[in-house]
């Protein structure tokens, strides 16, 4: 071995303590068999918002030199394995550094290991993840994301269970006997020892062929040279009624407000309230939903007066941003019956969502 | 041309609104009025303050037309001339001392947005203790930050050298921020004989404030300082430096421009060289220090030693070319700091270190002596220069580099609790 670099891609504070935990977990692991390690938040995540998509690396090394190199860097650009802890993510990643939106497997190594919290299967999920031109696995561990806060931690067994998948799919990177003897030093051991078992041995480990996927249109943020940019620190602003289309915020979104256009009293409160003006007026006087910006804060929905007009619905239930508002005036009947499915894949909207 | 000569030489009067005795303060006040300035924001501390004294009066007097915004603070009034700055108008700033450093955050974002705001720092010592005298330590903290920065020796110059700062600031190839130190009390509080020029001429000689289409207004939007984080911020850095790069050649043709106009100015304008010409010794320094440091080369030149005395001017851009050419055939230079830089190389001030470092790629260069002087205000006096003069002899004659010496402080010269490991410092 080289280097092992362990990428865990998660929502900004719901899952910091998560991702902090697993990857400092492994290297305490790996120092149990002589090797050396560090871990890494990306810095341009940092501070981070809520459900923002950020990263936290863990390096595993063999020689000091190794990880030095490593550490320099903001993050990994050959990731032996990266962890999604909620797999709405792997419909991209913006992180609030100008990288633009990016794959979720943007620095994923030749024969890496995508590894997924998710309940859904492989041919489901790569509807949304971008083909590569190499071979690499898709790895899947059944649950729920786990979601707590800056000062909760949801102790839900996902940290170990990761852990244990993470062993099994880098075929030893950290062996599963240290992770065990690691964790049976804590006064939780026992529990956590039968989730790092559990984790090895129920993910489920499915081949990717090259070019199997979704397409794969990334382009890279172009940066312009110092003699390029405007002098003062100056750039274009945003026009009145426009959004930055270099930050849109999307990934941001675990669920998506969904109107009933056919309810709405077209009292303007969304349009006036939406943090991020991502209301958008129509000639029929209803607000059309710019999904490329929305960040699914779900203001909106608490803001709206009517009931079951506006609703948060699971983000996994929708394969594209595209504006909705005109499939609603070709025809209403259509718009509704689309709502429905979509509702029912869901398992229905999310009450009270964002409201604490 | 000795001190006394230099001073008596006059300009022609039909170029002059008038001559007047007028302290330092009062002298950038009056260059402030000619240069019709837009906006000034003020928060009191001695000794810059009598500039806002001055102001004041004239304003009241219906003698000029500008908004006197008198801030909470000298942070928000460094922001305030900056957002006055980028709304297109000419504006001024101003402190002391910890009122300096209280502004600091929005002093270096005045830098970085490259808005050509001028400001007074009437040069006072740091506090703890409490003291108005002279360091420059106040305003040298600006100086990695892309502000121009200028000495002023004497209350002709204060004027002069306002008028040249805005010219400078403002050139489309700069847009640097410009802060002129004056020495608190020896020029601030002292009046001396100043001539005024004609307000026609100072119009031809800066013109009007344009900052073209980095104007914020509505009709030309615009996001100003956004989040660069590290994909950006080493491009904007480089900017910056290249405008600073640019800064010498603005300087010096700026400074030509004002004899052409005015009919009288400087050779040099980063150096005030008095009789270098065939110095075997120099000292070297900022300020007011430069009016009694050419009286004592007037007296030791009297008593055949050929010495000379060089007061820098520009510190950003920093005269590096200009030292190396004045100082090259010398055989050992004394640097007179009115600041301190605990623990710096040799122990020596932040003008020696900067010195030291501009003469290190000479192939030709003397031997320094660093000296720490007139702190907190003390006064430096003929016999002070005298005393450094001796030693920087000693220094050359014994061969041998001597660590900092402080001069007109009380108390022995060395303490033997100090160490000293492997020379001086």
């Amino acid at each position: 071995m080289a280097v092992g670099s362990v990428d865990v891609t998660y929502r900004g504070v719901f899952q910091k303590n998560l991702a902090g935990v697993i990857t400092k977990e492994l290297v305490r692991a790996a120092r149990r068999e002589g090797k050396i390690g560090g871990t890494v938040q990306r810095y341009g995540d940092s501070p981070e918002r809520n459900g923002i998509p950020a990263k936290q690396f863990a390096i595993i090394a063999e020689v000091e030199d190794e990880l030095h190199v490593e550490m320099a860097k903001y993050e990994p650009d050959k990731v032996t394995v990266l962890c999604v802890m909620d797999d709405t993510l792997v419909k991209g990643v913006e992180s609030w550094a100008w990288y633009g939106v990016q794959p979720i497997d943007v620095n994923l190594a030749p024969g890496g290991t995508l590894l997924l919290i998710s309940k859904r299967s492989p041919e489901e999920l790569l509807r949304w993840i971008p083909r590569r031109d190499f071979a690499w696995n898709l790895a899947t561990l059944a649950g729920e994301p786990c979601f707590g806060g800056l000062w909760v931690y949801n102790d839900n067994g996902t940290d170990y269970r990761t852990l244990g998948a993470v062993s099994r799919v880098t075929d030893g990177l950290v062996g599963l006997a240290s992770l065990c003897v690691q964790a049976e030093a804590s006064s939780d051991g026992g529990r956590r020892a039968a989730l790092l078992r559990d984790g090895y041995e129920t993910v489920e480990i499915h081949p990717v062929a090259p070019g199997l996927g979704a397409e794969n249109n990334y382009t890279p943020v172009e940066k312009p040279g110092w003699t390029e940019m405007r002098e003062g620190l100056i750039i274009p602003a945003i026009e009145v009624g426009r959004n930055n289309e270099l930050f849109k915020k999307f990934t941001t979104r675990t669920a998506r407000p969904l109107v009933k256009f056919e309810a709405c009293v077209k009292c303007q409160i969304c349009y006036m309230i939406c943090p991020d003006e991502c209301f958008v007026p129509t000639s029929s006087g209803h607000y059309d939903v710019n999904y490329e910006h929305c960040c699914g804060c779900g203001i909106c929905a608490e803001a709206c007066p009517v009931s079951g007009c506006i609703e948060m619905v699971d983000e996994a239930a929708f394969d594209s941003n595209e504006r909705l508002h005109n499939l609603y005036e070709a025809d209403p009947g259509a718009y509704e019956q689309m709502r429905e499915e979509k509702l029912a894949r869901a398992g229905g909207p999310i009450p009270h969502y964002g409201v604490y | 041309m000795t001190a006394a000569q230099q001073a008596a030489t006059s300009a022609p009067p039909e170029i002059l609104e008038r001559e007047d005795i007028i302290t330092g303060c009062e002298a950038v006040a009056q260059a402030l009025r000619l240069l019709d300035v837009d906006v000034f924001a003020a928060y009191p501390i001695r000794p810059y303050d009598s500039v806002m004294t001055a102001v004041s009066k004239m304003i009241a007097n219906g003698e000029m037309d500008a908004e006197f915004i008198v801030a909470e603070s000298e942070h928000s009034q460094f922001e305030i001339g900056k957002h006055a700055s980028l709304v297109g108008a000419r504006s001024f700033i101003g402190s002391s001392g910890v009122g300096w450093m209280f502004g600091m955050e929005a002093l270096v974002v005045t830098a970085s947005l490259r808005l050509p705001v001028v400001a007074l720092v009437g040069n006072r010592a740091l506090d703890d203790p409490g003291a108005f005298g002279v360091e420059h330590n106040d305003a040298l903290m600006v100086r990695d930050t892309g502000w121009l920065l200028y000495w002023v020796g004497t209350a002709q110059e204060a004027l002069d050298t306002t008028l040249l700062a805005y010219r400078v600031a403002e050139d489309k190839r700069l847009m640097l921020p410009c802060a002129l130190s004056m020495d608190g009390a020896f020029l601030t509080h002292s009046q001396h004989v100043v001539r005024v020029p004609d307000g026609e001429l100072v119009r031809r000689f800066v013109p009007p404030y344009d900052l073209g289409d980095r104007r914020f207004h509505p009709d030309n939007p615009v996001s100003i300082a956004p989040q660069f984080n590290e994909d950006w911020v080493m491009e904007a850095r480089r900017q910056s430096d290249a405008a600073m790069r640019r800064a010498r050649t603005v300087i010096r043709e700026a400074t030509e421009g004002f004899a052409q106009v005015f009919g009288h100015g400087v050779q040099d304008p980063f150096l005030d060289s008095y009789r270098m010409e065939d110095a075997d010794y120099a000292l070297l320094g900022m300020g007011t220090v430069g009016m009694v440091g050419k009286v004592a080369v007037d007296r030791l030149r009297e008593g055949g030693k050929k010495v000379g005395f060089v007061r820098v001017k520009w510190f950003r851009p920093f005269p590096g070319p200009e030292l190396r050419s004045v100082l090259r055939d010398a055989k050992g230079v004394g640097i007179v700091d009115r600041d301190y830089s605990f623990g710096s190389n040799s122990h020596g001030g932040v003008l020696y270190t900067e010195v030291a470092a501009a003469l290190y790629v000479s192939q030709q260069r003397p031997r320094l002596v660093p000296f720490i002087a007139g702190l907190g205000g003390r006064e430096i006096s003929v016999d002070n220069i005298l005393e450094m003069e001796a030693i920087v002899e000693e220094a050359v004659a014994a061969g041998e580099d001597i660590p900092c010496q402080w001069i007109g402080v009380r108390g022995p010269k060395t303490d033997p609790r100090e160490t000293e490991e492997g020379g001086p410092g």
